[in-house]
């Protein structure tokens, strides 16, 4: 499924990521996932929320860069080879991924978050191949 | 040795005759050939014949630089571009240089003025003088290069950079003089060290240091550590580029070619002339110049005048060291930077907004400038090459309008420092 990832500017100084939690941890919204991008001097918090577009505007309040980017979320087997087969999935498919990152949910299912370049025909060429990869669950709600 | 004693040595009365001459004759050839001086001596009734000697000087209305831009490229000069054998430039305050025209006599008398000034600093024909200012449109490295062998000392036109081929020069070629900024000799010392070359083992003996300010401190760091007398010129290519002024032996205060270039020192808030001795803004009048010659050009350097006759012999005024800016503009490894050059760069882009800090550092002898830039809603990308694409639009195009090398760094919103008055834009954290 395509769900919206919030994305946050952020200087590399220290506290600043810790800023970006306490923020949202107060307002109540879940971090389900989140990976960090970073260069010399700045990164890119890109994460998976319960409510993005809550998330977007507290943040906007407090200051932040963010905005929401679409994302494609696949469940998976949470076992040995299950990510080699999905990314075989998406070689032989020719789906250009811009990043990638992934996250566990319990002991049988993991999830994959993929920025492809075209989030709608990712999800179309990862329907043909659903019996193959099991998907299932709220990505939101983990 | 005086290269010109007659001049340099002359009494008060004779050089103010000189200049009473010479000033009537620019005013009679500005207000004839050049439109804006014209309009500005008809807007305040003022015609040649009003300036009967050096004394009327202040009766005359000033320049600045944004003169020049708005006459740009070749607005202000008095002869046809037949009689101009030389340009050069400067950055001017937004975008477009300054430039300045130079006729054959004008590029004899800045050859004149400079050779005065090695003179000055004890330099004679049988030294060597390496140039390690930049040669090109800045008037560092041509300016030195002539007046040196105007004096007929040996010039060496290595121009500015490459540091190891610099030491290379002065071991194999035994350079007993440099000409450089005063970091870039901090930095030349310090590579020395690190390579092991002792710098008594070099012949090297006097440093002329100019195209940036430079505080006694580092005088006595630069003597000490790469064992020269270290002499400071000044000079602004709207007036003819180094040799405006330069110090003697004696390192008190810079004498001014002034049969050539008149100082004044005025308050820059009112523009009054100030007594002697008192510190303000330096004015300049070039009286002999002919390509482009400046009437009361605002240098916004801040200082103050000694007429007292020197020890060295000579009567040429004086100057101090210049003590700091009326303005905002930086000098950055001899580069003039104007903040407002930054902002119109930024302006001109679609995806930025005028929210910046320059943030300027020395690390090691050498300055760097560095630009804090505001990352705004409309151009946050979630994708970092986007954002490292717009660090390198930005950085590029503020190299090719600045002409030095900027490292851009990119801050979240707001957190740069609103000021309700004037903006702080900038932070200069070298200890000069």
């Amino acid at each position: 499924m395509i769900v919206q990832q919030v994305s946050v500017f952020l200087e590399n100084k220290i506290g600043r990521l810790n800023e970006v939690t306490q923020v949202l941890g107060k307002n109540g919204i879940n971090i389900s996932a989140f990976s960090i991008a970073d260069t010399s001097d700045f990164g890119i918090l890109r994460m998976i929320v319960a409510d993005p577009e809550k998330a977007i505007g507290i943040l906007k309040e407090n200051g932040f860069s963010a905005k929401t980017t679409d994302v494609v979320l696949l469940n998976a087997p949470n076992k040995p080879g299950a990510l080699a087969k999905a990314l075989e999935v998406l070689n032989s498919e020719e789906v250009f991924i811009e990043y990638m990152y992934a996250f566990s949910m319990n002991e049988r299912t993991s999830v994959i978050v993929i920025k492809p370049s075209d989030p709608q025909m990712c999800l179309k060429k990862l329907e043909k191949h659903k019996d193959e990869l099991i998907s299932g669950g709220d990505p939101y709600n983990i | 040795m005086i290269w010109n004693e007659t001049i340099e040595s002359s009494d008060r009365e004779q050089m103010q005759q000189i200049q009473t001459e010479r000033l009537i004759n620019t005013v009679r050839r500005v207000y004839h050939n050049v439109a804006s001086y014209r309009r500005k001596m008809q807007e305040i009734g003022l015609i040649p014949g009003d300036i009967k000697s050096i004394d009327d000087i202040h009766k005359l209305p000033f320049t600045n630089k944004s003169d020049l831009r708005d006459n740009y490229p070749f607005g202000m000069f008095t002869v046809p571009m037949s009689e101009i054998v030389r340009l050069h430039a400067s950055s001017g305050t937004t975008g477009k240089p300054t430039v300045v025209g130079y006729t054959r006599n004008d590029l004899n008398m800045w050859s004149e003025v400079v050779t005065r000034s090695l003179c000055m600093a004890g330099v004679h024909k049988n030294d060597i003088v390496q140039v390690a200012y930049g040669y090109g449109l800045f008037t560092g490295g041509l300016g030195l290069h002539y007046g040196t062998e105007n004096l007929g000392a040996t010039v060496v036109p290595i121009s500015g950079g490459n540091t190891k081929k610099q030491i290379q020069l002065l071991n194999d070629f035994g350079s007993s003089v440099i000409a450089c900024t005063p970091s870039y000799a901090l930095h030349l010392a310090e590579v020395l060290r690190e390579l092991g070359i002792e710098p008594g083992s070099l012949k090297l003996r006097v440093g002329i240091f100019g195209a940036e300010p430079w505080s006694e401190n580092m005088r006595k760091e630069i003597e000490d550590k790469l064992k020269v007398k270290a002499i400071d010129i000044y000079g602004l290519s709207e007036i003819v580029g180094p040799g405006v002024s330069c110090e003697c032996e004696e390192q008190d205060g810079m004498h001014i070619n002034e049969d050539h270039f008149y100082p004044e020192i005025v308050d820059p808030e009112t523009l009054q002339p100030l007594p002697e001795g008192k510190i303000g803004e330096l004015v300049f009048t070039t009286i002999t110049k002919e390509g482009i010659p400046i009437i009361r050009y605002r240098t916004r350097d801040l200082t103050r005048l000694n007429y007292s006759k020197c020890k060295c012999g000579r009567t040429l005024v004086r100057m101090e060291k210049c003590l700091g800016r009326s303005d905002d503009m930086l000098i950055i490894r001899g580069v003039n930077v104007f903040p407002s050059q930054i902002e119109s760069v930024l302006l001109e882009m679609s995806e930025t907004e005028p929210h910046y800090l320059l943030v300027v550092e020395r690390e090691g002898n050498l300055d760097t400038l560095n630009l804090m830039v505001e990352v705004q809603e409309q151009f946050f990308s979630d994708e970092i090459k986007q954002l490292q694409l717009l660090r390198k639009k930005i950085t590029d195009n503020i190299q090719s309008t600045l002409g030095i090398s900027v490292q851009v760094k990119l801050v979240e919103p707001k957190t740069i420092e609103r000021t309700s008055g004037k903006a702080k834009r900038v932070i200069d954290n070298r200890k000069i």
